[in-house]
């Protein structure tokens, strides 16, 4: 099977049953991003497939391939962190840093979806042409991806940082 | 997760063939198969790929819209034209699950996702529905999600999409494609009431595939409801779909309801749009048409409330869509 992995072209020979997160931490080496529950409701796997942002571990590897895949690893360029990276620890948005990569790339993948205009559960005016990442948009977008920590407040400042109204 | 083939078909009629054959089952965003199977409720010996079928959403003949089963929930959640003439089925897409997993399942596998009774998912219990003629754990066990109307002494789960609680109030049907040929049939036809079969989701036969599914013209102002445990990421406790169209005067020229969260299908509400179509929508007759329709709800042991919740979430939805009038 052949993917775009971080920009790189990876082959891998690997069992149908592969995942596409086992098929990250296992086979590519990348291990950035983590196995939670394994079942979609933590969001510690989530990647970005062709820049739209997925739970890894619900998807089979087979389906993904010849498709742009960034994990946690590849979001900065040429070894520098994301500008989203450096807030989270300017902010401290974790503590055991287990959910980090997830939430990173899952916030990246929501800034896409705010600037295509894709509205939330709680956005009042579905006819709105474009999308504010206020607080309580941040909270429901983001709310499949837990923190067990309880790093909430840190995560929701650093995102805000970089994707809030402020900077939009 | 027993070893399987895999396929990814490049229309339909391919699709069809090859998933017409023993043990092949359909594979949309695998955001519930892959679980199911991984758990080892499901064990298909052939997955065959349907996400490069249409993913279009395109405007019907009659001002409808067609959607493809291949298209994303986020896609349908976020097209312009659902916006604007059907917010009743963006709303209910947008409550259900988290961003990521909307991003990956298709409409059809939305619509034949299976329930997420815990009996159904534990192995070690009784499960009619998973295993034909062990009995149901749920029954007599923790059913506080469970179902309350149509329920069988041999399922009490309930079907657990929010957007087929749309589909249903707005009169959906969904384009069939099998061996022997194409047909159409009505959303609220597809899923069954438990009965003595509640291994048997759907009416689906053998090898069939939902191709599209055809939202006709709708009049009138919609919207969707969903109460659950918390605000965001978890599945319905009662939700209610509703589209309501008032004459100059008024008067409901049409209503159309259904309920999440109460059945083993989406819940069309007929009873309660009998009771209010012609008249006025009144807070009596509001009432009235909610008693109407939970008349038949059978309470277990740990889910009674879900019968004053269904009511009370019916009379808040109608209420704010009758605006002034009620």
């Amino acid at each position: 099977m052949d993917f775009i992995i971080n920009g790189a072209q990876v082959t891998a020979n690997v069992d149908l049953r592969t995942s596409l997160l086992d098929l990250l931490r296992e086979h590519v080496g990348l291990t950035g991003s983590k196995k939670g529950c394994n079942q979609g409701a933590c969001g510690a796997c989530t990647v970005l497939v062709d820049g739209t942002r997925i739970n890894s571990c619900l998807a089979l590897a087979v389906q993904y391939q010849g498709r742009f895949i960034t994990t946690v690893e590849g979001l900065g360029e040429g070894g520098a962190l994301h500008p989203l990276q450096r807030a989270f620890i300017l902010h401290d948005g974790f503590q055991c840093g287990y959910c980090t990569p997830g939430q990173l790339c899952s916030a990246v993948g929501m800034a896409g979806e705010i600037e295509r205009g894709v509205p939330s559960h709680v956005t009042a005016d579905l006819d709105a042409e474009t999308m504010h990442l206020d607080h309580d948009e941040l909270r429901e977008r983001m709310s499949g991806n837990l923190c067990r920590c309880g790093a909430h407040n840190g995560i929701v400042a650093a995102i805000t940082e970089i994707f809030g109204k402020e900077s939009a | 997760m027993m070893p399987f083939t895999y396929s990814r078909a490049a229309d339909a009629a391919a699709a069809v063939l090859q998933g017409g054959l023993p043990g092949a089952k359909y594979l949309g965003g695998g955001t519930n198969l892959v679980d199911l199977m991984r758990e080892g409720i499901e064990q298909p010996r052939a997955l065959v790929d349907v996400t490069a079928l249409s993913s279009a959403i395109e405007d019907g003949e009659d001002g409808g819209l067609v959607i493809g089963a291949a298209a994303s929930n986020t896609s349908v959640a976020s097209d312009r034209r659902v916006r604007t003439r059907y917010p009743i089925l963006s709303r209910a897409i947008l409550a259900g699950a988290s961003a990521q997993i909307r991003n990956m399942a298709t409409v059809g596998g939305n619509i034949l996702q299976r329930t997420r009774c815990t009996y159904f998912y534990d192995e070690a219990a009784a499960c009619n529905k998973r295993e034909p003629g062990t009995g149901c754990d749920a029954v007599g066990g923790f059913n506080r999600n469970h179902a309350i109307l149509g329920t069988s002494p041999f399922c009490v789960a309930t079907h657990p999409s929010d957007m087929c609680v749309a589909l249903a109030a707005l009169g959906a049907t969904v384009q069939l494609r099998g061996a022997s040929g194409e047909r159409t049939i009505a959303l609220t036809d597809l899923h069954r009431l438990p009965g003595d079969a509640p291994e048997r989701d759907t009416v689906l036969k053998p090898g069939e595939l939902i191709n599209a599914v055809t939202l006709p013209p709708v009049a009138g102002r919609s919207t969707y409801r969903k109460v659950r445990d918390r605000a965001s990421y978890a599945f319905a406790l009662v939700s209610v779909a509703a589209v309501l169209d008032l004459d100059e005067d008024s008067t409901i020229r049409d209503v159309r309801l259904a309920l999440g969260g109460v059945a083993h299908k989406p819940w069309r509400a007929l009873k309660a749009e009998a009771v209010l179509r012609g008249g006025m929508p009144t807070q009596a007759a509001i009432r009235k048409a909610a008693e109407a329709e939970l008349t038949d709800a059978v309470p277990l042991h740990d889910n009674g409330f879900k019968i004053e919740l269904a009511k009370r979430t019916l009379v808040a939805v109608l209420t704010n869509l009758a605006g002034d009038v009620a």
